[in-house]
């Protein structure tokens, strides 16, 4: 059986439960073990607007906590995927780097391991786990269901850093889509960023990025956008609520997280999947 | 008589200070949305709502959270054993021994008719209870000294509070012990108490009191022989029994008894009773009157914010009454750590030096400014960076013991801060996220994009957009081969493949975006990478379009000549967000700041 030690960074469990929530009913269901770790701190991806160091510590230091626990890590977030992924490329390449940061984590009473196994949740199932053992427990296909899969930016690129999926024509997520037995439609844009990296900080820009790709969606007759990410999965859901509520408001279509997806297909009640959570209220979150 | 004066003196200062302390919870304002707000509102908006909640089903709901929290301390189980066991000691030894013993005559003495301070369980209970507290006190201080809990700060305030509830238990302990020892004490009590006069039956009864109660006598010592001892058990059962349990039930005083026995005669001459009973008294004096002022004041201030929580919820709560809660929930704030012990951004602190990323730090900062008045630039810069660096992941929100919404208090700080004159670079980045999914609500109350227009004014240093300014330019200077070496970014490696095909800009979705990019966006990516292959890395670094990359890496990606271009991106920001906001100088600035205030004024900063 597969165990994992589970990353949640910290827009999940703040802002988008149900990601996890859905996670944690479909791996159980695929007999996926998960390891929690208090100790998992911030992965340092805002950070690295601000200071290297700092980043690269943060990174390590969750790097090495899952080195403690012996495990591979489980990244649900795509921008935290992305920024461990960074950080152990530059570790393992700048010895100074790699000197000084894990002097610091052995004064914490860690060690440093740049080569700890890091995976995204959808390279888990497309790897791990395998579209045969995920088609078993599909017990109601969502036939007729059309789905832009949004694979992003920061699980894909750089590429060579990340070993994701092909740059250029990624599949992971579709034939993951596909396993339950939605349509996986092609659409412009659909390698894009969604935008949210901007949010707070040119929101003009941000959503102008997010509108095109909600739009191309659309255009391609999408009922769903599936995310896997829990900043692509709120600005998507914030935009879309803000253009519906405008002057124009164009046919935007609603996204969801993928594990919500597979977990409708695989029968799991819809509250657990936290299906009608969607369209999250920013202001209000219910960890108080 | 003296007693008496100190008390009320005391007393009066407790109740003093505690009054201008509830006062503050109207007057004082956090965050945009509370500045409106006149005090007399608040407090009608606060009967008001105390009213409704007495009145309905909210009540079970403030009692369950009184009890459950402020009682039983379930938050702080939930975080640590060692911790509960620290604090439900200290609390209930404390509480109960303020109750029962301090305030004995009010209260024990009203519920037990057969109260004597001498007699079972009370007598037990008052060492047992003492005992608690110290063993509290032990746990405290291993926690802070020993272990070292990581980023817990140990200050003056903390280590007074330590110390006077040591005193007022080790006082107490021995004085216990001291007048079980007091010849002088025992033939007071023989004077007032004793049934009998005749000398055969004193002594006698003297010799049974040195055997079973730790009385230090001149006259008879050790060993007694049986006749004399049931002879003084008779005597004692008439006169002293009924208020009197032998000493070694109270098993900790009778402890320091037969420490001090050796040296019974010296502390009689010295009045030892009279020495020690001064100390347990002032000790209890100064601690009540020092209570508002200390961080002990969370024994009145967590109870009433655990209870206003309950009710109160920031969605949909009148404002005036959230104002107020955010006020009680500084003084709610009882230094304990917890909050950064679980904070996410513990690299960030690691490396930025800069204590007010954690977040006991700044809530040790907005405590202190309600005394010492505005804080120096410095010092302000620091807190708005350290305020800013949070990834509002809500932690320290849901591990506070004392109920305090953090999270709603940091949004309202940062907001506070960020709207005065001095830019924060800092939002140029992911932290912004939470801000900009709250925008509908900020724009009722603040001025969203002036915060955000200072900050990118102040990074591109020559205008807003980041544009070279138009009209005549001078000939750019470049840099030679040794000003070259000594910058890493201006190494061969970074740009030296580059060949200008501009792929980068070509699939730049930020470029897309726009119909004009150049007067959109300034300087584009591949324009950006001459820069640096011109030496003009100052130009580079005050580009517009670093703070407008989405860091999608499609440049990168789909440079053929694999310059990693989102990656120097990263690295210039870095830069300007040091260069211009060293957080390490700044630092320093507050440091020597600090030093020029005055005493009452100082920051304290580790």
């Amino acid at each position: 059986m597969n165990t994992y030690a589970l990353f949640l960074g910290c827009t999940i469990p703040a802002r988008v439960q149900p990601y996890e929530n859905a996670t944690r009913a479909v791996l159980g269901k695929l007999g996926v073990r998960l390891v929690d770790c208090r100790d998992f701190a911030c992965c340092g991806y805002p950070l690295r607007n601000v200071d290297q160091r700092a980043f690269l510590f943060s990174a390590a230091r969750n790097l090495a906590l899952a080195n403690h626990l012996g495990l591979e890590m489980l990244v649900l977030c795509k921008c935290c995927f992305g920024s461990l992924k960074a950080a152990q490329h530059i570790l393992r390449r700048d010895a100074a780097a790699r000197n000084d940061i894990g002097r610091r984590l052995q004064e914490q009473g860690l060690r440093l391991d740049a080569d700890i196994e890091v995976k995204h949740l959808l390279s888990v199932l497309r790897h791990d786990v395998g579209p045969a053992t995920l088609k078993e427990k599909v017990t109601r296909p969502l036939t007729g269901l059309k789905v832009s899969a949004h694979v992003g930016c920061h699980a894909l690129r750089p590429s060579h850093i990340t070993r994701f999926d092909d740059p250029v024509s990624p599949r992971i997520f579709d034939e993951l889509v596909e396993v339950t037995g939605a349509k996986s439609i092609q659409w412009d844009t659909k390698l894009d960023c969604c935008g949210a990296p901007l949010l707070g900080v040119n929101d003009e820009l941000s959503t102008a990025l997010t509108r095109n790709k909600l739009d191309m969606a659309s255009k391609a007759g999408a009922d769903h956008l599936c995310t896997a990410c829990p900043y692509c999965q709120l600005q998507f859901d914030t935009v879309r609520q803000r253009l519906r509520e405008g002057n124009d408001p164009p046919d935007v279509v609603p996204p969801v997280l993928y594990p919500q997806l597979l977990g409708w297909s695989m029968g799991i009640e819809h509250k657990l999947l936290g299906i009608e959570k969607n369209a999250m209220d920013p202001v209000a979150t219910d960890a108080i | 008589m003296l007693f008496s004066i100190l008390f009320y003196i005391s007393l009066c200062i407790f109740i003093l200070g505690t009054a201008w302390k509830v006062t503050t919870w109207f007057t004082r304002c956090i965050g945009p949305a509370s500045r409106g707000i006149p005090s007399s509102r608040r407090v009608s908006a606060a009967l008001q709502g105390m009213l409704r909640t007495l009145f309905s089903r909210k009540i079970v709901v403030v009692a369950a959270a009184f009890f459950l929290d402020g009682i039983l301390q379930r938050r702080i189980l939930k975080e640590s054993v060692l911790r509960w066991v620290m604090h439900i000691t200290l609390f209930a030894g404390f509480m109960l021994l303020l109750l029962m013993h301090a305030l004995d005559e009010w209260i024990t003495m009203r519920l037990f008719a057969e109260y004597s301070s001498t007699v079972n369980p009370f007598f037990f209970l008052r060492d047992f209870l003492g005992v608690l507290v110290l063993v509290g006190l032990g746990i405290a201080a291993l926690r802070r000294f020993i272990l070292k809990v990581p980023r817990l700060k140990t200050r003056t305030p903390d280590r007074i509070a330590l110390l006077l509830l040591a005193i007022i238990m080790v006082s107490g302990l021995l004085l216990e012990g001291a007048k079980m020892l007091s010849h002088r004490e025992y033939q007071q009590m023989v004077e007032d108490y004793a049934d009998t006069d005749d000398a055969e039956e004193l002594r006698a009864l003297e010799s049974y009191w040195v055997q079973e109660f730790g009385v230090a006598s001149p006259d008879v010592s050790p060993p007694f022989p049986d006749e004399t001892l049931s002879l003084g058990r008779e005597v004692h059962e008439m006169s002293c029994a009924y208020c009197h349990a032998p000493s070694p039930w109270a098993f900790a005083g009778y402890g320091t008894n037969r420490a001090m026995l050796p040296i019974a005669t010296f502390l009689e001459r010295v009045h030892a009773v009279l020495i020690f009973w001064h100390i347990h008294i002032l000790a209890c004096f100064i601690g009540l009157a020092y209570v508002p002022f200390s961080k002990m004041f969370h024994i009145l201030a967590t109870p009433v914010g655990l209870a206003v929580s309950a009710v109160t919820d920031f969605e949909h709560s009148d404002p005036a009454n959230i104002a107020t809660r955010q006020a009680i929930e500084l003084d709610a704030c009882t230094q304990c750590g917890t909050c950064s012990l679980r904070c996410s951004q513990v690299g960030a602190f690691e490396f930025l030096d800069n204590p007010y990323i954690l977040p006991s730090e700044r809530m040790a900062y907005l405590c202190r400014l309600g005394r010492s008045g505005r804080p120096g630039p410095a010092a302000l810069e620091a807190l708005r960076q350290g305020a800013y660096i949070c990834s509002n992941c809500d932690r320290c929100t849901v591990v506070c013991p004392a109920g305090i919404n953090l999270r709603e208090l940091w949004i309202s700080v940062r907001e506070d801060l960020i709207q005065e004159e001095a830019p924060e670079p800092v939002m140029l980045s992911p932290f912004s996220f939470l801000r900009g999914l709250r925008r509908p609500v900020l724009e009722r109350t603040v001025d969203y994009g002036g915060p955000l227009s200072r900050a990118r004014i102040a990074v591109l240093g020559n205008g807003a957009e980041g544009k070279p300014s138009s009209g005549e330019r001078e000939p750019l200077p470049i840099l030679g081969p040794q000003e070259t070496a000594k910058d890493p970014l201006l190494q061969a490696e970074h740009f030296a493949h580059c060949f200008g095909c501009r792929t980068c800009t070509t699939v730049c979705p930020v470029v897309a975006a726009f119909e004009d990019p150049e007067d959109g966006l300034g300087l584009l990516p591949h324009q950006i990478m001459a820069c640096l292959g011109l030496g003009l890395q100052d130009m580079a670094g005050r580009a517009g379009m670093l703070w407008d990359c989405v860091t999608c890496y499609q440049c990168e990606e789909h440079c053929p000549q694999g310059v990693r271009i989102t990656d120097i991106f990263y690295t210039l920001k870095n830069r300007v967000i040091q260069e211009g906001w060293n957080p390490r100088q700044r630092l320093t600035d507050t440091r020597e700041e600090a030093k020029q205030q005055t005493a009452e004024d100082r920051d304290p900063l580790p």
